[in-house]
């Protein structure tokens, strides 16, 4: 195998490289997608619900519980957050190993790819339910829902516009974090711009990465935009502002909390 | 069929708190409609979120239909909530789903039936006029529509009560009216009993048949409204009809408040012709209220007093209630 386009074999064996790196990258990508939203979308709704005034303000009846998960949940969620994602991969070997039997390869890097993308998706979970309208939750409370009625038939739903946006950014973060698996072995389109790219000098395989990734990036965020448009075109409120504007504000507070402009702590 | 007995409850603590509530006790009877008057803050949004228990009382026990729901286990206040429809100033109705989908939400809660939900759902809908809009979403309806889908929404579950938390203080004068007639056929169609809210005494003239007052957390005045309008003195007697500020003049004024078979009476015309007073009218005010007509009229009377005390005697004689709000005041009268 060599650099020079122009080679026998070249164009064959990148396309070669490329369709299995990018059936890994899906693969992890999916997976770890699946488990954050698994995860993550209770645990945005235990934070929002824990809190101070929330609908899951005393569960089991004791205030104190509340706090205490409250707590925890932050701090485990920024501790998540602030990590940088190299060394928190490498940090989690123990577990990973633990999990899935072996720290190499795609399926264990799920294993780190989730843990990162858990706690950024459970906020973008709380900033949308945050944004749901108090009247409703008391509509429903008048109308005697339980905790979960609530949940499942009035917040998730009227949450999901923002959410979905949430999950767009959510995806585009697990691609990012994906590449960097090709350091620790974990194979996908990271992997190739590592071995043949870095290790080789192929400026070809870079620029064939490059694009994919993009096009990738791409296609889920249109997809994702288009469901939340699809939403969100439902609905505007007597006032004129429709919900439409709601997700955008909810996109821009997304994207600050991810340039790190907000604290990923409580919005208040 | 509500009632609140020696309810308080106290927002915050140490020398913030706000006593929202203080020593409420309120009856309201089965199939009447009953409206709350104050203005912001007197406590009255409050009052009405004891009554289903969104807001917990401090003090006082909350009956409806007979039961003490305070000692009721969230399970209990659960189902009992099934029983009490609550519609809001903001509608409050669900974005992500149709209007027909809100009015189901109430069922779903109980558990009832996809096929019977929806069989219920339009039926309701018919009822409130939208049976034609069961398909669009809360977002392409006019205010007037939403608050109909809210109405819907708290009848789907045959409640035996409805509370309105300022039901059409979001709306424009005559999808006002609308609304109230809807309130008015539900309530005599469906033998509804309902509590409103309001801070708009028109509201209270054209539905309730029976009001109170409410001012910082207590109740003023409280009755029937034909009543209140013959109570001498009466606080909201006087807003219903309001007469304005008492003008500076040399004569004697009265208000006198017509009700009942007494409004078709020739008064103005007795008083110029058997005491020989010439009164002029200040003010007035006539309308129908439960039925009735009523009113309340601001007359001057120039004269002494011997001649003026006479005119009242006779007119108190007949039934009216007469109020003096202003006397000459170079003591004519001993």
């Amino acid at each position: 195998m060599n650099n020079d386009p122009t080679a026998p074999g070249f164009w064959s064996d990148l396309a070669e490289v490329l369709v299995e790196a990018t059936g890994e990258t899906l693969y992890m990508v999916g997976v770890a997608l699946l488990v954050t939203v698994l995860v993550g979308l209770p645990l945005g709704v235990v934070l929002v619900g824990t809190e101070r005034g929330g609908f899951l303000e005393a569960p089991f009846g004791s205030r104190r519980a509340g706090v205490v998960i409250n707590r925890v949940l932050d701090f485990l969620v920024n501790l998540g957050r602030s990590v940088p994602f190299i060394i928190l991969m490498i940090a989690l070997i123990p577990v990973t190993r633990l999990i899935v039997g072996t720290f190499i390869g795609s399926t264990a890097a799920i294993v780190p790819l989730a843990t990162v993308a858990i706690p950024f998706f459970a906020r973008m979970v709380e900033i949308a339910i945050k944004e749901v309208d108090a009247g409703l939750i008391e509509a429903a409370d008048s109308l005697g829902a339980t905790r979960w009625q609530l949940v499942s038939k009035v917040l998730v739903p009227e949450a999901l516009p923002a959410m979905m946006l949430g999950l767009s950014t959510t995806v585009t973060s697990i691609i990012n974090f994906s590449a960097m698996v090709g350091v620790v072995a974990g194979g996908g389109l990271g992997d190739v711009a590592i071995r043949y790219g870095y290790n080789r000098y192929s400026v070809t395989h870079i620029i064939a990465v490059i694009v994919i990734v993009f096009l990738i990036v791409m296609v889920l965020q249109t997809i994702a935009t288009r469901l939340a448009r699809r939403f969100a075109r439902r609905s505007f409120d007597s006032r004129g502002r429709t919900r439409g504007d709601e997700a955008d504000a909810a996109r821009e507070l997304v994207s600050a909390v991810d340039d790190g402009l907000l604290p990923g702590g409580s919005r208040r | 069929m509500i009632s609140l007995e020696h309810v308080s409850k106290t927002f915050g603590a140490g020398p913030r708190a706000v006593r929202a509530l203080d020593d409420v006790s309120l009856e309201v009877r089965q199939g009447e409609i009953f409206g709350v008057v104050g203005r912001s803050g007197a406590g009255k949004s409050t009052l009405i979120r004891t009554v289903n228990l969104l807001e917990r009382p401090d003090s006082g026990v909350v009956r409806v239909d007979g039961r003490d729901l305070t000692g009721l286990s969230s399970n209990e206040l659960r189902q009992a909530r099934h029983e009490i429809g609550m519609v809001f100033q903001h509608f409050n109705l669900l974005a992500s789903r149709t209007v027909a989908g809100n009015v189901e939400l109430a069922l779903e809660l109980t558990g009832v039936a996809r096929d019977e939900r929806r069989r219920r759902a339009l039926e309701i809908l018919d009822l409130v006029g939208l049976a034609d809009r069961a398909e669009s979403y809360p977002a392409q309806l006019s205010g007037g529509q939403k608050q109909r889908v809210g109405i819907a929404r708290a009848l789907a579950g045959r409640p035996k009560v409805l509370l309105s938390d300022e039901a059409t203080s979001a709306l424009d004068p005559e999808t006002t009216r609308s609304i109230l007639e809807l309130l008015r056929t539900v309530n005599r169609e469906l033998g509804l009993t309902v509590l409103l809210i309001t801070h708009e005494m028109d509201v209270v003239k054209t539905v309730c048949d029976s009001a109170a007052l409410i001012e910082g957390g207590r109740l003023v005045e409280q009755g029937g409204l034909v009543d209140l309008i013959r109570a001498p003195g009466s606080r909201l007697a006087r807003d219903l009809f309001p007469l304005g500020p008492v003008p500076e003049t040399s004569g004697t004024v009265v208000d006198i408040t017509f009700s009942g078979g007494s409004a078709d009476r020739p008064v103005i015309a007795t008083l110029a012709r058997q005491h020989g007073l010439d009164v002029s009218i200040l003010g007035a005010a006539i309308e129908t209220i439960a039925g009735n007509q009523a009113g309340r009229t601001r007359l001057e009377i120039p004269g002494t007093g011997d001649q003026i005390d006479a005119a009242i005697a006779d007119l108190r004689g007949q039934g009216l209630l007469v109020e003096v709000v202003s006397q000459p005041s170079e003591g004519v009268r001993a």
